[in-house]
């Protein structure tokens, strides 16, 4: 028997970029430095060299401009994939997708579909400052008609980024700087994740801990040191925000009794306090104690080491909140 | 055939108006004298643009009954414009426009009930109600909106050529066939969006064209008031390296000349174009604007070179248009206007349902797939909806 096939977070997008471009003519993939310089991150390694120049398509530094034509392009019915070098810099193309992409079906009455999607790097890269460390979701996942996938490891980001190419609806694919390296189980085969389902990565029964991207490790980095102080915690990870799988926690919350929501994003209007809410409202009588929430402090995010790190979600404010959240334990 | 005679010059008080709006007017193109287009051709025109001015009068008169709501930007005054363009491509070549976007929806085909019932708020109107005055789509009839921030449209515009020259190209194989049209008013030129197009254009030669709708004002501020080089706008395309044409906006028939030639080579060499038209728009910003920005007078000078008015003279002039068949033809689009309003009235408000519909193509949650407006033949009932379903396609 061989081993199990284990590729980076980084082959893994590019597994599922290439596949559904061999698929599927309309799929092309633009953005800075994608072509020939590899990928700023070298997500789009060789795929220049494979698909050529016109599927290939290095951007200016022009975020507005190249998101307003990807739409225009997804409008007549191609599929294209737009490479944000950091989500950070989507803010300056706020107007297109935020103004177009999610709306043109509607406004349209449903004449114009916009199958587009946008990924690159979220949230604190490490000693960035705090213009390149956006946490986009907690803006983003307030707006109607956009999808938000954000996996945490190259399994998930492989199927997941496959369904989002293949839909039809803008989606919105929001990835990691420091997980691009990750290793994991991508198998050979041809596999799909569909959004809005999560998945249940460690069982336990004393508390729910519930996450997505790259704070789901800080999850599990807790529920390891909590087992060894006799808390035994379920982890669930969302993968995807939008559609936001209130179920699968609220069926853990039901058996636990106890939540706690790690969200990297800032706390104020954020999708951790969104799925805070919906857990109280439907486990009003289960819970022993209100849900907890860890997150980004709210704060802009420091350049200091030290600082960087007290700023962001970690396995000790997660192992706190548990153990405030589980205090009758 | 027939040759027309041609229009008559600008008398030099309004020539010194025009230099008062636009700044100088030498980049001015000369006009197309002698362009042999069929006299049934210009009549069709001369019935569009009557449409569009008759259509705009009742939405002003709507907008008062208050059947309107929210913003609503009227045409009046830039018919030619919307008309000469479309006339000037073809019908799959797709349009993109901004706000003031009714003349181009009836321009490019779509039936005047449609349009006036989505600004009526009801399920007959081109997007089911849920667009309104700015957002006009035509699917069937390649109008890719209809768009309410100024300058948005600008990159959609790249992308419609994009798309057109990839799908010949890369997907089929064959020559790029078709231009986009991408019209923006002139307040549109100072957004960042609008420069980021026109650079993505230059660089990947895109097939499309950016038609200013130069009407000298973005809201009350005189172009000169807000735009650098306001008299020479072809400048800065020509810093994208980008051809630029000045056309004169108020002479469908100089509009249709230009803009077929500026197309045709558009089409063969796949390089974007840009023009300012200089056109004039009679009425306010939108309805809420009394216009106390700019002077009666000249306004008046401006009236006088109606399109309507110019291409009936130049018809009647040539002995091609009696006073009967111009008569009938104000009755004909006054009773399809009035026919459309009645048909809006008579068309219910969205069903609730529609609420939760056009969110997403793929059903999840509270959201119940997309079905189409019933002028592209979807239906009117909830019950009846063809929602799209991609689970096979996901399997």
């Amino acid at each position: 028997m061989t081993a199990l096939r284990e590729i980076e977070f980084r082959d893994a997008l590019r597994e599922a970029m290439s596949e559904e471009m061999r698929r599927d003519k309309r799929v092309m993939l633009m953005g800075e430095e994608v072509a020939q310089y590899n990928g700023a991150y070298k997500v789009s390694r060789g795929m220049l060299e494979e698909f050529g120049p016109r599927r290939i398509i290095d951007t200016p530094i022009s975020e507005s401009g190249f998101a307003g034509m990807a739409i225009g392009a997804a409008m007549m019915g191609l599929k294209p994939v737009v490479e944000f070098m950091s989500w950070s810099f989507s803010l300056v193309a706020a107007d297109p997708i935020l103004n177009n992409a999610p709306k043109m079906l509607y406004m349209s009455g449903g004449q114009f579909g916009c199958s587009v999607v946008f990924r690159g790097n979220d949230g604190a890269g490490g000693q960035l400052g705090s213009t390149h460390s956006w946490c986009v979701e907690g803006l983003y996942s307030n707006v109607p008609g956009i999808k938000i996938a954000i996996p945490s490891n190259p399994y998930d980001a492989k199927g997941l980024l496959k369904t989002s190419i293949r839909g039809s609806d803008p989606v919105f694919f929001l990835e990691s700087e420091r997980m691009l390296g990750n290793k994991g189980h991508v198998p050979e085969e041809e596999y799909l994740i569909p959004f809005g389902q999560a998945a249940v990565i460690h069982e336990g029964t004393d508390c729910t801990l519930a996450s997505w991207g790259r704070p789901v490790h800080f999850c599990m980095e807790a529920a390891e040191e909590l087992k060894k102080q006799g808390i035994s915690c379920e982890v669930i990870d969302l993968r995807t925000v939008r559609p936001l799988d209130v179920g699968t926690v609220v069926r853990s919350v039901r058996k636990t009794s106890a939540c706690v929501v790690v969200d990297q994003s800032w706390s104020f209007g954020s999708p951790g306090s969104e799925l805070a809410s919906q857990v109280h409202r439907h486990c009003f009588d289960d819970l022993d104690n209100y849900v907890h929430r860890v997150h980004s402090a709210d704060v802009p995010t420091p350049y200091a080491t030290n600082l960087e790190q007290e700023y962001l979600p970690n396995a000790r404010k997660i192992v706190e909140a548990v153990r405030s959240a589980t205090y009758n334990l | 055939m027939t040759t027309l005679p041609p229009s008559v010059p600008s008398a030099p008080a309004a020539t010194e108006v025009h230099a008062k709006v636009f700044g100088a007017t030498e980049h001015l193109a000369p006009a197309a004298a002698k362009v042999d287009v069929p006299v049934e051709r210009m009549k069709q025109w001369l019935r569009d643009m009557l449409l569009i001015r008759e259509f705009e009068v009742r939405c002003m008169q709507a907008y008062q009954e208050k059947k309107i709501g929210g913003f609503c930007h009227v045409y009046i005054g830039q018919e030619a414009v919307a008309v000469g363009c479309t006339a000037a491509v073809e019908h799959r070549d797709p349009i993109v426009t901004a706000y003031r976007d009714h003349g181009h929806a009836l321009a490019r085909g779509m039936d005047p009930k449609y349009c006036m019932a989505e600004m009526f708020g009801r399920i007959g109107g081109c997007a089911k109600g849920k667009g309104g005055s700015m957002h006009m789509f035509d699917r069937d009839n390649n109008l890719f909106g209809g768009h309410g921030i100024v300058g948005a449209q600008t990159p959609l515009g790249a992308g419609l050529a994009f798309a057109c020259k990839y799908m010949d190209e890369v997907i089929d194989g064959k020559p790029s066939s078709r231009v986009a049209l991408c019209f923006l008013g002139d307040g549109a030129l100072n957004q960042g969006a609008f420069h980021e197009a026109l650079n993505l254009a230059g660089l990947f030669d895109l097939p499309v064209i950016y038609v200013v709708e130069n009407n000298g004002y973005s809201m009350g501020t005189a172009i000169a008031r807000g735009t650098t080089m306001a008299h020479s706008l072809v400048t800065k395309a020509a810093g994208y390296g980008i051809d630029g044409y000045v056309i004169d906006g108020m002479d469908v028939v100089d509009v249709y000349a230009e803009m077929k030639r500026i197309a045709d080579r558009c089409r063969a060499t796949s390089r974007p174009a840009f023009v300012d038209m200089r056109t004039y728009r009679y009425k306010g910003h939108s309805m809420s604007d009394p216009r106390k920005y700019r002077t009666k007078e000249e306004e008046e000078v401006f009236e006088a070179e109606d399109p309507i008015g110019k291409l009936q003279r130049r018809l009647q002039a040539a002995g091609q248009l009696g006073d009967d068949e111009f008569k009938a033809m104000q009755k004909a689009v006054r009773d399809q206007v009035r026919e459309g309003v009645a048909w809006s009235d008579a068309s219910p408000p969205p069903p609730l349902e529609e609420l939760f519909t056009d969110v997403y193509l793929e059903p999840w949650g509270p959201y119940t797939g997309s079905a189409q407006p019933a002028m592209n033949g979807g239906t009117v009932n909830p019950a009846g909806f063809k929602t799209i379903d991609t689970k096979e396609e996901l399997s």
